[in-house]
């Protein structure tokens, strides 16, 4: 009755809150999981033949519950509780089910399933897995090619994590103010990570560019969760406004396309319009905070029709507001870029130039400050930059771009002499 | 006659789709749609941006609220096209029509796609006809 990819899709976006639920119930990740998976199978039996319950969700919990005390009672030889046929028809249990499981009672249940995944005892390269595999619901082979490791290596790293978080005791009891703030603020900056792990990810690299939907996936489960926060808002807006320009971020032979060469036809306008009604949402609660800044400033970079049309003074004071927020020498630097266009390149020079003890192994450092020194005419010194850069660059993209203005400057040099 | 079909689907689900599917899923519209907007009978198309976009006004306590209008005791009764600047004057907009007409809340959703389809005032003569020729002669 009920189409296998249907259902398929509705696990997956039922996931992360029935399995939020389950570990409240259950106290520990492996039998919420378990839970969960028997549920799954349940659902795929029953859902094909009578047809999708109302609350996909709500039905998963109960169904997951009732199987995992069964087997409890099965093993203690105990009455068996009704199975999933006799109950999830009856309107008059799916009911107060439903009304008990609204958004408010689900939001401190996911809060917490995604603050586990980002504990802050585990570090950064656990916590991705980690959340990828409970909360998303990856399989550990997809996780383990998105990482480019052995599925048997991801699978001990899960394994590692999950044993450490257990040992934690993140508490159960609804969180107050102060503990809910704190694990917002991990959450958030765990789904940015995601995103920039499938950011950060080459052209034909698809499954760790997959990352980046999903953590867009997520950021928009917490902003469902917490609607009135302009951070989650931001969050959202900022993952959003960057993926819209994947289509435009790597030519027909893989390489990178610098911003300033982008065509900028090809930014996905859908999701640039989302970003920028979120936004202005956010701007409403007059709170700034680090995504909800960043996020406006890939908006104006995304509201520019041509990139001479960039509004860099109000970049400029964007990123003047995240220095204060969140001091650091690559913000002061992106800034400096911003400078350079408003108030010339010796502005932006006098402004990177304490850098550079900071920013010395940074190839962006070099880089700029040798495009500043070439504006200003200083050819030599310039050359040393870029000569500096050029020996810090990851990619091929990076080198080429440098070593065009190397070319430059020899050909020039060669010329004069 | 004039109807509005109004779309209801998981919204969770749909946001989920890569875009390829959602490519896939326009596509197959994009068929039905050339095929009535050809017959003159398909009027704007409108898609909306997610409802966590969304910003409610409540009318009788002025008050602004992040997210959709949740409350299920007040149907959809109608709704406005407005192409401003952004959220603030669209909740200009809206405050004018609630001192206009009061009770009830405004749900402010921006559009994503907009489809301007076969003409609109044709459209009402062709409905007049319709309604007189073929219902109500009847």
């Amino acid at each position: 009755m009920t189409d296998r990819a249907w259902i398929e899709a509705a696990l997956t976006t039922a996931r992360p809150q029935a399995v939020a639920a389950l570990l409240r119930y259950f106290r520990d990740l492996d039998l919420a999981e378990e839970a969960f998976q028997e549920a799954c199978l349940r659902a795929l039996r029953n859902w094909t033949a009578n047809g999708p319950p109302r609350d996909p969700t709500a039905w998963l919990i109960m169904v997951g519950r009732n199987a995992a005390l069964d087997q409890k009672r099965k093993t203690s030889r105990l009455t068996a509780m009704p199975d999933e046929d006799q109950v999830s028809d009856l309107e008059d249990v799916e009911t107060p089910m439903v009304e008990r499981l609204d958004d408010s009672h689900y939001r401190d249940d996911v809060l917490r399933l995604m603050f586990i995944c980002c504990h802050p005892d585990l570090p950064a390269t656990q916590q991705i897995p980690l959340a990828l595999r409970i909360v998303s619901g990856l399989s550990v082979k997809q996780i383990a090619r998105a990482f480019l490791v052995g599925e048997a290596a991801m699978e001990q790293r899960i394994t590692r994590a999950k044993a450490k978080v257990a040992g934690a005791g993140v508490p159960f009891e609804t969180p107050g103010p102060v503990e809910r703030s704190e694990r917002f603020a991990a959450v958030m900056q765990m789904i940015y990570l995601v995103f920039n792990e499938g950011y950060s990810a080459g052209p034909k690299d698809d499954a760790r560019a997959e990352l980046a939907d999903e953590a867009i996936r997520l950021g928009r489960l917490l902003l469902r969760m917490f609607p009135a926060e302009p951070e989650a808002m931001g969050l959202l807006a900022l993952m959003l406004l960057q993926h819209s320009r994947l289509p435009a971020r790597f030519d027909s032979s893989g390489d990178a396309v610098l911003m300033e060469d982008q065509d900028r036809r090809l930014w996905r306008t859908k999701l640039i319009q989302e970003g920028l009604a979120l936004i202005d949402k956010a701007m409403r609660h007059r709170r700034t905070g680090i995504y909800l800044v960043q996020a406006a400033i890939a908006a104006l970079h995304a509201r520019a029709m041509r990139f001479a049309d960039t509004d860099w003074v109000g970049i400029d004071a964007l990123y003047a507001t995240l220095e204060q927020l969140q001091p650091s020498p690559v913000v002061t630097l992106n800034r400096a870029v911003a400078v350079s266009k408003t108030k010339g390149p010796q502005a932006a020079l006098d402004m990177i130039e304490p850098l550079g003890e900071r920013l010395s192994g940074y190839f962006y450092f070099h880089g700029a400050k040798g495009g500043l020194l070439l504006q200003l005419d200083r050819k030599s010194e310039a050359r040393e930059s870029f000569d500096r850069a050029i020996a810090l660059a990851s990619t091929a993209a990076e080198a080429a771009h440098i070593r065009m203005h190397i070319d430059r400057l020899i050909a020039e040099s060669g010329g004069a002499g | 006659m004039m109807y509005a079909v109004l779309c209801y689907n998981s919204e969770e689900m749909v946001c989920g789709w890569t875009k390829e599917q959602d490519d896939a899923v326009m596509a197959a519209l994009t068929k039905v749609h050339d095929k009535w907007e050809g017959a003159g009978k398909l009027k704007p198309s409108i898609r909306l941006l997610p409802t966590s976009a969304a910003t409610t006004l409540h009318k009788s306590k002025d008050m602004v609220i992040d997210g959709p209008y949740a409350e299920t005791k007040e149907a959809l009764l109608g709704f406005y096209i407005v192409d401003v600047s952004g959220l603030d004057e669209a909740l200009q907009f809206a405050r004018e029509l609630a001192a206009a007409n009061p009770g009830g809340a405004y749900e402010l959703r921006p559009i994503q796609l907009y489809i301007p389809g076969a003409p609109v005032a044709e459209a009402y003569e062709t409905g007049r006809e319709y309604a007189g020729d073929k219902v109500f002669s009847k």
